[in-house]
Parts: structure tokens; C-alpha cells; sequence
């Protein structure tokens, strides 16, 4: 095998290489600025029109990328003032608040046992119980409406509150499974050592040193009701029931006439929140994820 | 060397005295909440799905008759399902494509820190951290057949005119790259943080082994990058297509399936079916045609996961 | 304070058994030190007097009462961790006050105590801080005096040394055993590190593979080994077997000396052919090989430094050594010691 020798690399001036830098930096900025454009510009979209006055919206004769008149607030005013949409808030608040509360109660002594207490039969559980967020709502929503309808809940908000904890929970106890896994054993064996039951050396050990992890499954689990639409729109037909984000994809439409800028207002204010969330909590996110499924 | 044990006397403990102290019973204990929760909400409504497709159950006429394998037979007949089964095949195919290419080269810009990389990922996660309804419904004003930003852009880079600028919504073959199109741009943010969690994973020094033996960029993409994330990319696509190979809220909220059942997925008309109309029997059977996909997802996830264990 | 026995302790996990039938009396006060390599099952054991394991078969014994039914908070022990286990979101005064707590001592007794045994440490200067600021040294300190504070009947400890820098080892080793000597706590120490167990132990159980291999005080493991593994696994460098008459040969580097060194007639003498030495400062090690049996195995001598010979004994060349019968051990086929008079 004949040793590849280095090509003689050609002497570049001074002013080659700076060229080359230059040029190699702003493709990279403008790829960079392309991705952002893509994600971002619906949402750029959504907050220009939520602040344009009809006059200056429903006119094709005008830039459609900025203000050609003053910015307003009558959309969001309309909205609080003669829609439900306060309403909805409420509504999807409470569901959110509930809904966190079934998952953690369920979810991290089930997260904990199958971290610590089950072994290998232990692992196949809770792989199981994540497939199970596998299964789609477009496929349980038709028996789940009879169930509703039989149990009295149909077109109430607490059918929600009842059925959310059927993706939140497995997803959210695998992913406690993950976070404590990584607690060392050794503060629980202390505990348990030093005077606590299991319990007791999860409430007070485990738990503490959770946080985190915890704090992450409940702005997880408070955005994925957030977000939901299918059993919403399935289970719930009267305004007043309605969570924020069916109300505003639903609700503000006279007919066929779109209150676009009422619309607007509403997609934001509702997308805003879970936004903010997300950027937060994602690399913690991230880790849970991969942490669950990479060892 | 053995040595002598003491006498010993036997401590009189009743069974139940520790009983919350033993792991075998306090596992089960823990665990059962979730799972009792998942098997009630979950388990059952999902036989109770197969059972009304083999039914003739419909809200007006509730009635548990076995039919057999007659709705299934009625639906295969329908030429609109058939439609509509193609139509989720290639609603899926084509965003899962859109948001693997620009998932993978968006991951690759984010990997070396710059200025306001934060604030530029803060941006770029926004399609898949807001919720799709209402994203849905902002696409929709932007493809709306008067006020189309879109169009407008166009009109005014000279490259149509007001008379040929196109009705993204009204037209069949577009309103179905319309869908796709939103549920690609739903899907890159998922992607990209896939593709960045698994590539840096990799450890530093295979990289630079494969530096140092002389692997070039895209040499060292595709042979050595791409089969270390592999895993992990098949778990992320496994969500990914479930996710949209299930999905109705964006074709509801679009299109309502239209035009004339151009974009009609599979999830969308299970809910026609089966909620609209009332005919529970024949909805739940159009659902389940959802299943086989969705097992062989199921496989290759977990072959997926157990590779990872290794 | 009570004594510790064990009868016919098994383990198996899925079909394997990581102990294998120990039986092991520890009388009441003395420092007990489990030795074995990595795996072996040592941990298992300790866990399993702990009440953190539960056996498969065989009966845990603590004061003179059969404690399998009872978990470790109710058997009256306290455990030191490898990695000490502090409690990371309390600080010292409240990881050492824990077990009081659990046992709902009142709270003007709780303090007494604790201030005894940080005073006892020396570390009641750092009650308020977290773990997280504290030097290895410190925090083991702490996970002491946590231990202690229950004033325990019996003390574990697993590897506690391990994760300390070398240096710190020794003065740790040293700490840890005074300790016990003054509080007399019946204690039960697991190590891999043979330099440990000589150093700490009032005895030491080896144990192999699941099983106890010899217990004796450090003496007998050492000049008095029951098989080859003890042998070979007590002692740096490690004993010198040589394959002999279908069993084998013993002897340590240290009692192969040039023959002139010794005294006695009644020695054994070898043909040594040098092939390297290390000079180690306190002392010399020469390897090299001996005639006249049948395997080719390397084989060291530890010299002292004062000897003339180490100017004499140089790679590349053959002497006379010699080892006094009386440090010979003879090992059968299966490898146990068998002992001639």
C-alpha cells in the first residue's frame, strides 16, 4: 500500500482566505436565517394580523408585511369582550391543573417502581405502558364517546379531565422512570438504612432530588392538554365547554365568514404560553427522552 | 472454616408487620394506579372498538348484532375510503421526507454554537411546540383564496399574476401538498432535535478517529454519523409517522377533507364517519385499518430501543 | 453492641449464585473484614446482613436474634456506602440528625447527639454546609458520624475507601479503625484491597466466588494460607507457585533470598536465573526463572535494600537462592494447602 503523501497545498493569500471565510460564513448565516424563516414566519403571520385594523387587513392593495395603518387592540378586546374566550382559558386551566394532578399521583410511584422496585420484568412493563402512548386517538375516540356518553360526562369539560391522563401518564412515567434511574441508589439505601420504609425513603429522598425531573412532566403534561384537539372536539359541542384551543379553532367562525383577526389574537395568546414552556424546559426535555431510550 | 452459629432465637414477627417494607409488594402497589388507569381508558375502549366494527351499531340504532366482517367488506367497496387510504399514505411519506431533510440539515447548523443560537432555536421549535390546531388555522389564513400572503408574495416578485394565482385551498392535488406541507413544517422542529440529541451523543474521539483516517464531511456523515443515530432517528420517526399517519386536526381544520375528498385521511374519516354521521359501527372499522401500520411501527420501535441497550 | 452470625447464607440471581452457602460468626466488638476480588459476592453478603438483599436461603443473625423478616431499619445497624451516600438536599447537621428523626427522638436530644458525634469526627465545624462543598475526607466524616449517631449495634461498611484518592487512603484507614477501637462497635468491612484488610482487620474472611475460602486473623491468612487462592491473592508481589509432583509449590518473594542470606539448613535451593529487577526504593525485585521443574513461570524475589547483593544480582545471571522449609507451603491438585510436619 503506497503512502497517500499530502498534496503540496497551494499558497493562498492572505486575502483568499478571508474570502473564503466570508463566503463559507454567510451561507451559513443564510441557511440559519432561512430555517428561522420557515419556522417562524406563520407566527410573525399570526402577530401582525392579531394587531392590524380590518380596514387594513382585508385590503389586497396594501404590504401585507407591516402596519399600513396604526396598530389595534379591538381583536383582543373583541375577544375577551364578546367571545368565550375567557371562558375557555378557564376552562383549559382547570383541566390543565387536574389533569397534572391525576398524572403525578399516578405517575411517579408507578415512574419509581418500575426504576427501582421491578427488575426485568420491571422493564418490560414500562416499555409497555409508553407503547400504549402509541395508541392514536383517532382510533380510541368513537368508544371512548360511548363510555363518555354513558358515564353522563358528554359534552362537559371533566370527559376531558377524565380521558387526558390516558396519553399524559404513560408518556410521563417513562420518562420519571428515566430521571430516577439516575438518582443513585446509595441516598435511598442511606434512607432506608437510617430508619425510613420505602415509602418513607421515596417521599423524602427521592422525591427532593426530583425536582427537576418533576417540574419538567408537569409543564409536559400541562402543555400536552393544552394542546390537545381530537377528544375535545369529539367530546365537547357547547361554547361554554370548550377548551381554549378548540374554541379558538372552532368557535371563531360566523358561518363562513373567519373573524381572522379575532382569530389571530386567540391562536397567539393560546400558542404564547406553551411556547415560552417549551423553550424552557426542552433540554431537560431532550434528556428525558433520550435518556429513556438511549442507556 | 466454618464457624459455630449461636443458638438463635426466632423473633416473633406477624406476616403483616413489614409488609409495606418488602419490594414485591410494595412494586405492584406503585404501579397499579397507572396501570388500572391505562387498562380502563386504553385497554377496553380499544376492544370496544374492535368489538363495534364486527357490530351494527350506530348512534340511532344501538344494537350489538354480530355482522361479521361486513362493515370492513362495505368499506373496502367505498371508493372514497380507498381514496382516502392513499391519501394518508402519501400525506405521511411526504412530510415525514419534508421534515427528515430539513431536520437533519437544520440539526447540522445548530450543532456549533454561534451568536443567538439560543434565540434561533427558540424560533425554530415553535411549529412543533405550538399546538397544531391553531398553527393549523394561522396556515390557513396564510393560504386563504383572497388574502393569501403567499399569493401576494408571489404576485408581487412578477412571478404570476393576480388571475393565475392559484386557490391553494380549493385545489385538489394543491390543498393535498397543502396538508402536507404543514405537517412537514410540524414535524422538521421534532427532527432537528432528534438529529442533535443522537449526533451528540457520539463520542468526541470517533469523530476525530475518523478525522485523523482521513474521512471527509460527507464521508464521515453517512458512514460513520448516520449509522451511530440511526436508533434514535428510527425511534423519533416511529413517533413522527404516528403521529401524522393518526392525525385529523390538520385536515379538519383546513380543508374538511375537500375538495371532493382530495385530502380525506384516515383519522378524518373515521371522525366523519363514525361521530358526524353517527354510524359507529362502520367508523370504528375505518380506525382500525389504522392497526396493521401501526403494529410493524410498534416492532420497529422496540427492535429500535433494544439496539439501543447494547 | 452484639455479635453477628450467619448461617448458610445463599444467593442466586436468575439461576446464578452470587453466594453460595456462608456461614460466618462475628463475636460482639470486633473488626470483621471481607476480602475477595471483584464479583465475588462480598458485597452481596454485607447487603444481605444489611436487610438491603433478601437471601435465598440461610438464616441472618444479629445479637442473638434471626432477623430475616426484618428490614434494615429495624435490625439495629447503620451502613457506610462506597459513595457515602450523604443525603445531597440536607446539610451535615440534618444528614447526621436523619436517623434520630426516623426514630422520633426528641428534638433536644437530637442535637445532643449530634453534637457529640461531629465533636467525636471533628467536623462540627461544618453542620451547616451541603454536601456538595465538602472534600472526600470531609464527607466521610460525616457519613461516619451519621452512622454513629444511632449509637448502632452493628456497623457495615462497603468499599468506603475506594473512591479516595491514594493518599488519602492511608490516614483514612487509619481514622476508620481507631474510631472503632475507642467506640468498640461490632463492625463488618468490605475491600478488594488486601493492603486494607491486613491493615484493619482483627480478621479477615477471603471469599471466592460465593464461597469463604479461610477466616482468620491477618497472620494465619498470610503465613498460613488454606489454598492457593488465599495464597496468591494476599501478599504483593504474590506468592511464587511452582507446578510440583501434580500439585504446587509455595513460597513468597520475600523468603526467596540468596543463599548466603540465610541461615538455617533446612532450606530448599533453587538455580535462579535473573532476567530483570525494579528497584523500588525500600526494597528490590529481581524476576527471573528457576531449574529443575516443569513449568517455565515467572518467578520473584524480594530483596532488601541493605543487602550487599544488590550490586551482585543482575539480569542475565544465575544464583544460588534458597527458601527455609518452614516457608514452604505445598498445595494439592485441587489446590488446598496441605500441611506436612
Amino acid at each position: 500500500m503506497s503512502l497517500a503523501l499530502p498534496r503540496r497545498v497551494a499558497r493562498r493569500s492572505r486575502v483568499q482566505v478571508l474570502v473564503a471565510a466570508v463566503v463559507r460564513e454567510s451561507f451559513f448565516y443564510a441557511a440559519v436565517v432561512f430555517f428561522v424563516v420557515i419556522a417562524a414566519f406563520p407566527f410573525y403571520w399570526m402577530l401582525i394580523t392579531a394587531f392590524k385594523q380590518n380596514s387594513d387587513l382585508y385590503n389586497l392593495a396594501s404590504i401585507p408585511f407591516w402596519f399600513s395603518e396604526a396598530p389595534t387592540l379591538e381583536h383582543i378586546r373583541y375577544l375577551f369582550e364578546q367571545t368565550l374566550f375567557a371562558r375557555w382559558l378557564l376552562n383549559s386551566a382547570v383541566i390543565g391543573v387536574c389533569v397534572t394532578a391525576i398524572t403525578l399521583v399516578t405517575a411517579l410511584p408507578a415512574g419509581y417502581s418500575l426504576a427501582r422496585m421491578t427488575g426485568r420484568s420491571g422493564e418490560a412493563l414500562g416499555i409497555g405502558v409508553f407503547m400504549t402512548y402509541l395508541v392514536p386517538p383517532t382510533l380510541l375516540f368513537l368508544p371512548l364517546s360511548r363510555v363518555i356518553t354513558i358515564l353522563g360526562l358528554q359534552d362537559s369539560m371533566w370527559s376531558l379531565v377524565l380521558v387526558y391522563p390516558t396519553f399524559t401518564i404513560p408518556f410521563c412515567t417513562w420518562l420519571m422512570m428515566g430521571f430516577f434511574k439516575s438518582v443513585p441508589r446509595e441516598i435511598e439505601e442511606a434512607a432506608i438504612v437510617d430508619g425510613c420504609s420505602i415509602l418513607g425513603a421515596f417521599i423524602k429522598m427521592v422525591l427532593p432530588v426530583s425536582v427537576p425531573g418533576i417540574l419538567t412532566i408537569v409543564i409536559f403534561t400541562f402543555t400536552l392538554t393544552l394542546q390537545e384537539f381530537v377528544y375535545a372536539l369529539t367530546f365537547i359541542s357547547s361554547s361554554a365547554q370548550k377548551t381554549i384551543t378548540l374554541g379558538v379553532a372552532t368557535d371563531l367562525v360566523r358561518g363562513d365568514i373567519y373573524f381572522w383577526g379575532e382569530l389571530m389574537a386567540g391562536a397567539l395568546i393560546a400558542s404564547v404560553p406553551v411556547a415560552i414552556a417549551y423553550n424552557l424546559f426542552l433540554d431537560r426535555f431532550i434528556a428525558g427522552i433520550t435518556g429513556g431510550a438511549v442507556k | 472454616m466454618v464457624a459455630l452459629a449461636e443458638k438463635a432465637v426466632r423473633q416473633k414477627t406477624s406476616r403483616f408487620q413489614f409488609i409495606l417494607d418488602r419490594p414485591t409488594v410494595l412494586g405492584p402497589l406503585f404501579v397499579s394506579p397507572a396501570i388500572l388507569y391505562v387498562f380502563a381508558l386504553v385497554g377496553l375502549p380499544f376492544l370496544l372498538a374492535i368489538y363495534y366494527s364486527v357490530s351494527a351499531y350506530t348512534i340511532y340504532s344501538q344494537s350489538y348484532r354480530f355482522v361479521g366482517l361486513r362493515n370492513f367488506i362495505d368499506i373496502v367497496q367505498n371508493p372514497i375510503f380507498l381514496q382516502t387510504l392513499v391519501n394518508t399514505f402519501i400525506f405521511t411519506f411526504g412530510s415525514q421526507i419534508i421534515g427528515l431533510i430539513l431536520g437533519k440539515f437544520g440539526a447540522l447548523l445548530l450543532l456549533r454554537p454561534f451568536p443567538g443560537r439560543k434565540l434561533v432555536r427558540g424560533l425554530i421549535i415553535l411549529p412543533w411546540a405550538v399546538p397544531v390546531a391553531l398553527a393549523t388555522v394561522a396556515w390557513q389564513w396564510m393560504f386563504d383564496s383572497l388574502y393569501s400572503v403567499i399569493n401576494w408574495t408571489l404576485i408581487a416578485m412578477g412571478l404570476l399574476t393576480r388571475a393565475d394565482a392559484p386557490n391553494w385551498l380549493g385545489n385538489p392535488h394543491l390543498a393535498m401538498l397543502c396538508v402536507i406541507i404543514i405537517n412537514g413544517w410540524r414535524f422538521f422542529p421534532f427532527a432537528i432535535v432528534i438529529f442533535l440529541a443522537g449526533i451528540t451523543a457520539i463520542p468526541q474521539d470517533v469523530l476525530d478517529a475518523a478525522t485523523v483516517d482521513g474521512a471527509g464531511f460527507w464521508r464521515r456523515n453517512y458512514q460513520i454519523i448516520l449509522p451511530m443515530i440511526a436508533p434514535i432517528v428510527v425511534v423519533g420517526l416511529v413517533f413522527g409517522i404516528v403521529f401524522t399517519f393518526t392525525d385529523l386536526s390538520i385536515v379538519y381544520l383546513l380543508t374538511n377533507g375537500g375538495p371532493v375528498n382530495a385530502t380525506s385521511v384516515l383519522g378524518f374519516e373515521g371522525f366523519q364517519v363514525g361521530i358526524v354521521s353517527g354510524d359507529v359501527a362502520h367508523g370504528a372499522a375505518i380506525s382500525l385499518f389504522m392497526l396493521p401500520v401501526l403494529f410493524v411501527l410498534t416492532i420497529v420501535m422496540l427492535r429500535a430501543i433494544r439496539r439501543q441497550e447494547i | 453492641m452484639a455479635a453477628i452470625s450467619t448461617r448458610d447464607i445463599t444467593k442466586e440471581f436468575g439461576g446464578v449464585a452470587a453466594v453460595n452457602g456462608i456461614s460466618l460468626s462475628v463475636p460482639d466488638g470486633e473488626f470483621m473484614v471481607l476480602l475477595g476480588p471483584s464479583g465475588c459476592g462480598k458485597t452481596t453478603f454485607l447487603r444481605i446482613i444489611a436487610g438491603l438483599e433478601k437471601q435465598t436461603g440461610g438464616d441472618v443473625i444479629i445479637g442473638g436474634d434471626v432477623v430475616n423478616d426484618i428490614p434494615p431499619r429495624a435490625r439495629g445497624i447503620a451502613m457506610m456506602f462506597q459513595s457515602y451516600g450523604l443525603y445531597p438536599h440536607y446539610k451535615v447537621r440534618d444528614n447526621i440528625a436523619f436517623p434520630l428523626r426516623t426514630q422520633r427522638v426528641p428534638r433536644a436530644e437530637i442535637e445532643k447527639k449530634v453534637d457529640w458525634a461531629s465533636q467525636l469526627l471533628g467536623i462540627d465545624h461544618l453542620l451547616d454546609r451541603r454536601p456538595r462543598q465538602l472534600s472526600g475526607g470531609e464527607r466521610q466524616r460525616v457519613a461516619l458520624a451519621r452512622a454513629l449517631v444511632r449509637e448502632p449495634t452493628v456497623l457495615l461498611l462497603d468499599e468506603p475507601l475506594s473512591n479516595l484518592d491514594a493518599k488519602l487512603r492511608a490516614s483514612a484507614r487509619n481514622e476508620i479503625k481507631q474510631f472503632q477501637q475507642r467506640v468498640g462497635t461490632t463492625t463488618v468491612y468490605v475491600t478488594h484491597d488486601q493492603v486494607e484488610a491486613m491493615g484493619m482487620g482483627d480478621r479477615i474472611a477471603v471469599i471466592d466466588h460465593g464461597r469463604i475460602r479461610q477466616v482468620g486473623s491477618p497472620a494465619a491468612i498470610y503465613d498460613d494460607p488454606a489454598d492457593r487462592f488465599v495464597a496468591t491473592f494476599v501478599g504483593t508481589p504474590p506468592m511464587n507457585l511452582l507446578a510440583c509432583n501434580g500439585g504446587h509449590l509455595g513460597f513468597r518473594p520475600e523468603n526467596l533470598l540468596p543463599r548466603d542470606m540465610i541461615e538455617e539448613s533446612e532450606v530448599t535451593e533453587f538455580s535462579f536465573h535473573v532476567e530483570r529487577a525494579e528497584y523500588l526504593g525500600s526494597e528490590r525485585i529481581v524476576y527471573g526463572r528457576v531449574d529443575g521443574f516443569e513449568s517455565t513461570q515467572e518467578i520473584t524475589a524480594k530483596l532488601p535494600p541493605a543487602h550487599v547483593a544488590q550490586e551482585s544480582i543482575r539480569p542475565g545471571e544465575a544464583h544460588d537462592f534458597a527458601v527455609r522449609n518452614s516457608a514452604l507451603c505445598h498445595f494439592d491438585e485441587h489446590g488446598n494447602r496441605v500441611r506436612r510436619h
